[in-house]
């Protein structure tokens, strides 16, 4: 289980890198952390003539938290967003404990896995629940891309073959916003059947300001949960409305099945729960009544 | 001789090589001008082969050599078969078998995938690799055969045209008026229960390097097998050179559980490939490789039926088993016997009637992993035996009690021959204590009042019991060669080959007992067959009672050598010198005491003078076995399952056994603790799946699940002693005990778990997928009542 | 594709052309005879191959060689002192915490880098630490006992860096 041949650059400059990119069509790939990358290519899965290197850029290692926005630099690595978040934002820090484990994070790079794009991964469905972005650079500049029209299939971003995604930003909870996260998955680490993340505000009423949930798992790309968000936002947020708003959000779901789950499981429990997710969100808001 | 080893829990002296990154694993070997081996395997399950285009991988440059069949066709004779039918069983039961002849590299037929059309030897595995994408492959798709129950009936495609069907092996067994229990019953229950493939999965992959030598005309070949002398013999049979210029070593191995105790293609492709290529060759088996060309396991299908009286006496048992054994049968009767001959277990049932089927198909070849037909049996009979306590509303431990045997009843034979044609008979024990002891040390009743007040929570508790009687350490013989050297200290060599169990340190107590010498002066040799002639090799629960015997008596031999040369040198009456703690003494006269070292030097002739005695300080001693002893255990598993998720968490697991005497506590424990980490992956994660193409779905350990620290609980141990009759030491086998009862216990905990909704396990593994569909199963039952 | 790379593994600076193909598992085993880091599935999964990246346990099979340049490494052969064992690895011998030993090195390689991070951890947080390690043979139990004796023998807050 040896990669096949290609040739490797190991760019010092974001310049470089992009002509890199640029010079060898759609055959390369970026190699950041290459947590998912190199398994791919030991197996010959993946066959890419050109390896662009990107760990020795500088200023990609970054965080900047400004006006409740979190920017992660793409040579960030999962553990380094686990340890800034410890103590300061429990859902990144529980959501990143399901990803993978120490060794895989130690490398691994949060850009990367959200570029990757597996759908059953968490961090795609965290970035499209806190209405994340990815900042992207090419030829032409950069540009922003919304989560919700980042991922296309699986494996598959609204990234060009010339582009490198250098951040992504999160819009962090507000204070007194409440977020629940749960998956299924064989055993601990691996990627979930099926998972759900939500995050809710209540109104100073007790009312749902603002609700947001993702799955992953259950589809082909992570998913919004649109209509529970439409079902809870302005209701008052009883256990009742609970259920029927994840109901109808597993309800739209087209999941597949393979060995390790069927369609109709993933559709199930994502119904479950999305369910358990915006509970235990609820319990955890602030401010409003309960 | 008092035992100061024996029964101690000293520390391994394997593990600080081990600790240091010291150990010598097969891929650790090189040598100089060694060539890199890849294999081209199939990618069908069963094809034929038109043609094979080798030109655009022998230019790549880097490759050395591309060999076919044809290439080395003068080595390629049909791989070495086991199993066999002893006289004692066909004397007793009418076995049909037929054995296919396997061939080491695919000559115009493949019937699994991963079966090797050609190979490519290159100066780097990563060229090699490059090479075999160049090999051209004509194939011409055969239909297939996915399932072993569909591949037995009349109609199906056949795999081998000559035998007419697919059934390679067929015999009935029993005993008793099965017809009359089952008409005269209250109770009769019946079920048919699936164990899926899955498989032993060592973290070492197999490996071998091998080295032609042509001055000696000899071959020296590493590899990292269980049975290091039956390499030997095929290696001699297929390359036609005397056993003794065969030299197979097996160095240190990191893990086996009977995935490594095969006869493998590669076993011979290499050393053929050496002494065609004239260079050290080496080839270490990737993990993709490992997934479809090691053996697979269990793979059964049991149809099974029991009948009781009201009060839970068992009657009868009835079985017809399925062993898929995949595309070829190198096993013969064991797996299908082994299955047949632990059904009954711990139970007093006195009608039997068993047919088994063994049934070819184009997947891997099945063969003995790690209880090698136990636990599939003891699946499908501690499940039914659940299905009747829930049939009688009667608690399931009850319903074991009243049919457990016990001391009183031991010795016990059962009305058929073990696998080694011998009489059945269980040696000793005492299986409702065994029972017992586990249910006192979980605290059963308290676990069942807990379990009542968490169902009005909401809680899905379960509770699952399984036991089993094995038949360990099978013989027919191991051997062992024990000398002493000049400084006093000991070497063993014996047949027995270690895989992680700790014989460098079990098999010095032993020897340093009998020897009256220190653990730290006594040297295990394992794995070379140039360090004893003969050997059987290390799977079945077999080397502690059939190694640990020889090197027992050995030991006792040389020491009686080392008291006749004393006594010459002391001058006093053998039966007056001591030997403790490598030092010498006559009885009454402390201070006389010398280092044996001395004593060994006082032999060696000089010019001045000769020896005390002849300087031979060794002695050979093969133990014959000639049939097995009975190791038994009752599992408990204690379960929550998430009715909403079907979440299968695995709280508690308990495990109250006998194994006999017991050479090193810890070991046991931990052979104990990794047999049932192993159970617990079949019973929740693990399954080799095929589509119904034969196609094999897992690859990668993406796919194939090996449980992790989170899944396992601590496992709880309960030692009873019950010594064997059977050996001198009273040893018992403990290797594989750990990995039999866990699918079968949690099976029982989970359906025991979710028993208000009615559901019922019939095949494993339990995830989470699997135990939604069975609530919803259940819940269908529930809503349309037949 | 060749490369010259420059590492320092186990303090000392090496330097060697490398295929630029070759994961830092090859490198370690192939170029440098260090064969203490075992390899067992070559896609991450199994963690025998676990060395330290500059102090982070990482998969020695998940880099390539070429991405260690400048970088240090630590591996099982950096371990324990001349003679004699680390205090992490004379528990794993008092405890039964190995068996065949393939998957050892890459435990305590884990096991250092984490007990250095949580000098007293939970049993649940040593398992979870541990789910990143195959293990088949010893059901995990004896493991998990010796890296509890582990953090109790090495009096925090240790400096013992391998």
């Amino acid at each position: 289980m040896k990669p096949a041949p290609f040739d490797y650059v190991a760019p010092a400059t974001l310049d470089d890198a992009l002509g890199a990119l640029a010079a060898a069509g759609d055959d390369a790939k970026v190699l950041a952390g290459g947590q998912s990358l190199i398994p791919m290519m030991a197996l010959r899965l993946a066959r890419p003539s050109v390896l662009v290197d990107i760990n020795r850029l500088r200023g990609l290692d970054g965080f900047r938290e400004a006006s409740g926005i979190l920017e992660i630099g793409a040579l960030v690595r999962q553990r380094a967003l686990e340890r800034w978040a410890a103590g300061r934002a429990p859902l990144f820090t529980e959501v990143l404990r399901a990803v993978a484990h120490p060794p895989i994070r130690n490398r691994g790079t949060v850009v990367g896995n959200i570029v990757h794009a597996d759908p059953a991964s968490e961090l795609p469905a965290l970035l499209l629940c806190l209405e994340g972005v990815v900042v992207a650079r090419g030829p032409r500049g950069e540009r922003m891309i919304p989560a919700d029209r980042f991922y296309r299939a699986p494996l598959t971003t609204a990234l060009d073959a010339q582009e490198l995604a250098t951040a992504v930003r999160f819009t962090l909870p507000p204070a007194g916003a409440g977020w629940g996260f749960a998956e299924v998955s064989r055993r601990h680490g691996d990627f979930a059947l099926v998972g759900a993340v939500a995050v809710l505000m209540r109104a100073p009423d007790g009312t749902v300001a603002r609700a947001r949930l993702a799955f992953f798992g259950a589809g082909g790309t992570p998913v919004r949960g649109a209509a529970a968000e439409r079902a809870l936002e302005g209701g008052a947020p009883t256990s009742a409305l609970i259920g029927e708003a994840a109901r109808a959000a597993a309800a739209g779901l087209s999941p597949d099945g393979d060995i390790h789950a069927t369609a109709a499981y993933r559709r199930q429990v994502a119904g479950t729960l999305a369910e358990r997710t915006l509970t235990t969100a609820l319990a955890r808001c602030g401010g409003g009544a309960s | 001789m008092g035992a100061k080893y024996f029964g101690a829990s000293v520390r391994r002296k394997e593990d600080p090589r081990y600790l240091r990154g010291e150990g010598r694993f097969v891929d650790d070997i090189k040598l100089p001008g060694m060539l890199h081996v890849a294999f081209v395997r199939s990618p069908h399950a069963h094809a034929r082969i038109a043609a094979i285009r080798t030109d655009a991988a022998t230019r790549l440059p880097g490759v050395a050599h591309v060999f076919t069949f044809a290439d080395l066709e003068r080595w390629m004779k049909p791989l070495p078969l086991f199993g066999a039918i002893p006289p004692g069983l066909a004397a007793r039961v009418v076995v049909t078998m037929k054995q296919p002849h396997q061939l080491a590299m695919c000559r115009d037929e493949i019937r699994h995938v991963g079966e090797i059309v050609a190979m490519v030897l290159a100066g780097s595995r990563a060229v090699a690799e490059d090479g075999c994408e160049l090999v051209e492959v004509d194939y011409e798709p055969l239909p297939v055969l996915a399932d072993a129950e569909a591949a037995a009936r009349p109609g199906a495609p056949v795999l081998y045209p000559a035998w007419g069907d697919n059934v390679a092996l067929s015999f009935k067994a029993g005993f008793g008026d099965v017809e009359t229990a089952f008409r005269e019953a209250d109770a009769r229950v019946r079920e048919r229960f699936v164990i899926p493939r899955y498989v032993g999965m060592p973290i070492e992959t197999r490996g071998v390097v091998a080295r032609w030598d042509p001055r000696d005309g000899a071959v020296t070949t590493w590899n990292g097998t269980q049975v290091v002398h039956f390499v030997q013999q095929g290696l001699a049979a297929a390359l036609g050179l005397p056993l003794h210029k065969i030299r197979v070593i097996a160095p240190d191995v990191g893990g086996g559980f009977g995935t490594k105790a095969n006869g493998y293609p590669e076993d011979l492709l290499i050393p053929a490939a050496a002494i065609a290529a004239r260079r050290p060759v080496k080839w270490i088996e990737d993990r993709r490789e490992h997934m479809m060309g090691s053996a697979h396991a269990r793979a059964q299908v049991h149809d099974i039926e029991i009948a009781a009286r009201r009060d839970g006496t068992m009657l009868a048992v009835r079985d017809r088993i399925w062993v898929d054994l995949g595309a070829y049968n190198s096993w013969g009767i064991v797996l299908p016997y082994n299955t047949v001959a632990h059904l009954l277990g711990p139970h007093r049932v006195p009608n039997l009637d068993v047919e088994c089927l063994g049934v070819v198909t184009t997947k891997t070849p099945n063969a003995p992993y790690r209880g090698a037909g136990r636990p599939e049996t003891v699946f499908a009979m501690d499940r039914i035996v659940d299905c009747l306590a829930r049939e009688l509303a009667m608690d399931p431990a009850e319903l074991r009690r009243r049919n457990f045997l016990s001391a009183a009843d031991l010795p016990y034979e059962l009305g058929i021959p073990y696998r080694d044609g011998n009489p059945l008979v269980y040696d000793s024990g005492d299986f409702k204590a065994g029972l017992e002891a586990a249910l006192r040390a979980v605290d059963y009743d308290a676990l069942r009042a807990e379990q009542a007040r968490l169902r009005e929570r909401g809680i899905h508790r379960g509770i699952g019991i399984s036991s089993y009687v094995e038949g360990t350490a099978i013989g027919p013989y191991e051997g062992a060669t024990v000398r002493l050297d000049a400084s006093g200290h000991a070497v063993v060599a014996t047949g027995a080959c270690c895989q992680g169990q700790g014989h460098e340190t079990s098999f010095a107590q032993i020897a340093a007992d009998a020897l009256g010498i220190p653990l730290e002066a006594v040297s295990i040799v394992g794995g070379d067959t140039a360090a004893i002639p003969f050997g059987v090799g290390t799977f079945a629960s077999r080397s502690a009672v059939n190694a640990g015997s020889s090197i027992h008596e050995a030991s006792g031999r040389v020491k009686d050598k080392l008291i006749a040369a004393a006594a010459a040198l002391l001058e006093a009456a053998p039966a007056d010198v001591l030997v403790a703690d490598g030092m010498v003494t006559v009885r009454g006269a402390p201070t006389s005491a010398i280092p044996i070292a001395k004593v060994i030097q006082a032999a060696i002739p000089t010019f001045a003078r000769p020896g005390v005695a002849s300087p031979d300080f060794e002695a050979t001693v093969y133990h014959h076995q000639p049939t097995v002893t009975y190791t038994s255990a009752t599992h408990v598993a204690v379960v929550d399952v998430d009715a909403g998720t079907g979440s299968v968490k695995l709280l508690r697991y308990l495990v109250a056994h006998d194994c006999g005497t017991i050479i090193n506590p810890v070991i046991v424990e931990g052979q104990i603790h990794g047999g049932v980490a192993q159970g617990v992956g079949g019973g929740l994660l693990e399954e080799m799946v095929y589509d119904e193409q034969a196609q094999l779905l897992t690859g990668t350990f993406m796919d194939y699940l090996v449980p992790t620290a989170m899944e396992l609980p601590p496992i709880e141990t309960v030692h009873l002693e019950y010594p064997s009759p059977r050996n001198p030491l009273g040893m018992k086998g403990i290797g594989e005990g750990g990995a039999i009862s866990p699918p079968a216990a949690i099976a029982n905990a989970v359906e025991d778990a979710l028993a208000p909704f009615g559901v019922r396990v019939t095949r494993t593994p339990l995830g989470p997928s699997v135990v939604l569909d069975l609530l919803d199963q259940a819940a269908g039952r529930r809503a349309t009542p037949a | 594709m060749i490369k010259t790379i420059r590492v320092t593994v186990n303090g000392r600076e090496h330097e060697r052309a490398v295929e630029v193909r070759a994961t830092l598992a090859d490198f370690l085993r192939e170029d440098l005879d260090l064969t203490g880091t075992h390899v067992g599935c070559e896609h991450g999964v199994c963690g025998a191959c676990t060395v330290l990246l500059d102090g982070e346990p990482v998969r020695a099979c998940l880099m390539l060689a070429v991405q260690a340049e400048g970088q240090r490494v630590s591996t099982i052969e950096g371990v324990a002192p001349a003679d004699g064992l680390h205090p992490i690895q004379d528990a794993f011998w008092a405890r039964h915490g190995l068996q065949c030993g393939y998957c050892t090195p890459g435990i305590i390689m884990s096991a250092c880098a984490f007990l250095r991070e949580r000098p007293a951890p939970s049993r649940e947080e040593i398992r979870e630490m541990l789910a990143g390690h195959l293990c088949r043979c010893t059901g995990y139990h004896f493991i998990v006992e010796a890296i509890e004796a582990a953090a109790r023998a090495l009096e925090p807050p240790h400096t013992r860096t391998p």
